[in-house]
């Protein structure tokens, strides 16, 4: 009956975070989520983690994706993953990065809770292949 | 199920992270959804449910971002449930309606939630009214839902409110549009935003003539047209006021009452179509499925009113039953 037709669908938030303006890369991998059948909200630019937290926790994010080329890296997204933790959403939310971030940080990031970083030149694919292989969907139970 | 219950009470407890699991189940339609939303209801009926509607371009967003700071301003909670649109071709969407809530930027007592048409369940407008509610339980004073005025889809979206807002850009050459959709109709506020374009006085004075021709009898309400500039806030403020006119005339009048009355009809009707539609489908199943009696009417060993029949038999002896 209808209590048993889903309509389940992966939803996902492209953040800008900070005072970088380049969102290039937030556009196409927007885009990219798309068409492969993902809900996308997009934050717009420059906003604070507190504001991206609040559009984790309001919206039921399966995927955070943020995209910074700045450098602020390291001091951004933990910001991002203890707000998270705060509203004790982090464990149901894939954290994924995309943009510069140097070798040395990586490890960092992950420590960090970071699940996946993707640098320039990151086939569209593999990152939607990560998605749909590590997303976890609310199944209600 | 002990994981619904305990959402909801986390939920009636203030916890933004359980409304948002709540309204994702209502969306998903997944199991269970109904219990949670059962539960919810009596917890509902204190919010003001504000619908606004608009072609795309018209600024919806950037004024329901001005709008909720000035509710907000007043000391009330907000919730805010935007609609896109999602691709028919791969079911994905991109929803940028947050991009404009910029006034409200960090403040948690504005739930601001996306949603999309998810196009094939045809029952989004369920779904709205689903995640207004549990907004609504939440503790929310106003509620509200921002879609595009495009179709029949959102025209009953927007019906599940109390009050309906329908913007007009100026010098839009819109207003053939807005009478096929029926937009015309449900507004109770027009506004006519970006009114320091060129054009604005010329939109506003049609508007007047277009909502002269509309039949309203029974209905004291006089459709009221007020000009904004979203962007910089004008006219914003006269709008709330227009719209907490609106609420508490459908509070003096009763006709509040009546209205509820009305979708509560509808929205149980729908439900029952909805399982009776299930039941049907099993039943079909049972006899061997749609594809086997379509090809038996199309051999003419049987014809479509006696499939009918036998599909419904069992349901209507189900239904003699009872009466006896």
């Amino acid at each position: 009956m209808a209590d048993t037709e889903t309509a389940t669908k992966i939803r996902t938030l492209v953040a800008k975070v900070g005072l970088d303006g380049h969102d290039r890369g937030a556009h196409v991998i927007a885009r990219a989520f798309r068409d492969a059948g993902f809900e996308v909200i997009y934050s717009g630019l420059h906003k604070s983690p507190d504001e991206i937290v609040q559009a984790v926790v309001q919206e039921d994010v399966d995927v955070l994706g943020i995209s910074i080329l700045s450098g602020a890296h390291n001091t951004l997204v933990p910001r991002i993953i203890e707000g998270l933790e705060e509203y004790g959403v982090f464990a149901d939310t894939l954290v994924l990065v995309g943009g510069i971030v140097p070798e040395d940080d990586r490890a960092e990031l992950h420590e960090a809770g970071v699940d996946a970083i993707f640098g320039p030149g990151t086939p569209m694919e593999d990152t939607i292949d990560f998605v749909r292989e590590h997303v976890e969907t609310d199944d209600g139970r | 199920m002990a994981d619904s219950e305990r959402l909801v009470s986390a939920l009636l407890d203030g916890d933004h992270a359980a409304l948002a699991k709540v309204i994702t189940r209502i969306e998903n339609r997944q199991a269970g959804y109904r219990r949670l939303v059962s539960a919810l209801h009596e917890h509902t009926g204190s919010a003001d449910l504000i619908g606004i509607t608009g072609s795309p371009g018209a600024g919806k967003s950037t004024l329901v971002d001005k709008l909720a700071k000035r509710y907000r301003d007043r000391g009330d909670q907000v919730g805010v449930i935007a609609v896109d649109p999602s691709s028919p071709f791969t079911g994905g969407a991109v929803l940028g309606d947050r991009i404009r809530m910029a006034s409200t930027a960090g403040d948690m007592d504005v739930f601001f939630r996306s949603m999309s048409t998810r196009g094939n369940l045809g029952g989004l407008s369920t779904a709205t009214a689903d995640a207004v509610k549990a907004l609504d339980a939440f503790g929310k004073d106003v509620i509200l839902v921002e879609t595009v005025g495009a179709g029949q889809n959102e025209v009953d979206i927007v019906k599940t409110a109390d009050t309906v807002a329908v913007l007009v850009p100026p010098a839009s050459g819109d207003d053939i549009q807005m009478l096929k959709a029926g937009i015309l109709e449900i507004g109770d506020v027009f506004v006519v935003n970006k009114a320091d374009l060129q054009g604005a006085d010329k939109t506003v004075q049609e508007l007047r003539s277009m909502l002269e021709m509309r039949d309203r009898t029974g209905e004291s309400w006089e459709p009221q047209i007020l000009e904004t500039v979203a962007t910089s806030g004008e006219g914003v403020e006269e709008l709330v006021d227009t719209l907490e006119n609106h609420v508490a005339w459908l509070a003096e009048s009763g006709t509040g009452v009546e209205h509820e009355k009305r979708r509560y009809a509808e929205e149980i009707r729908r439900l029952l179509r909805d399982d009776a539609a299930g039941l049907v489908e099993a039943e079909i199943g049972r006899l061997g499925g749609i594809d086997k009696l379509v090809a038996d009417v199309a051999d003419r060993e049987t014809d479509p009113y006696s499939v009918a029949d036998r599909v419904m038999e069992p349901l209507a002896d189900c239904v003699e039953e009872q009466d006896r």
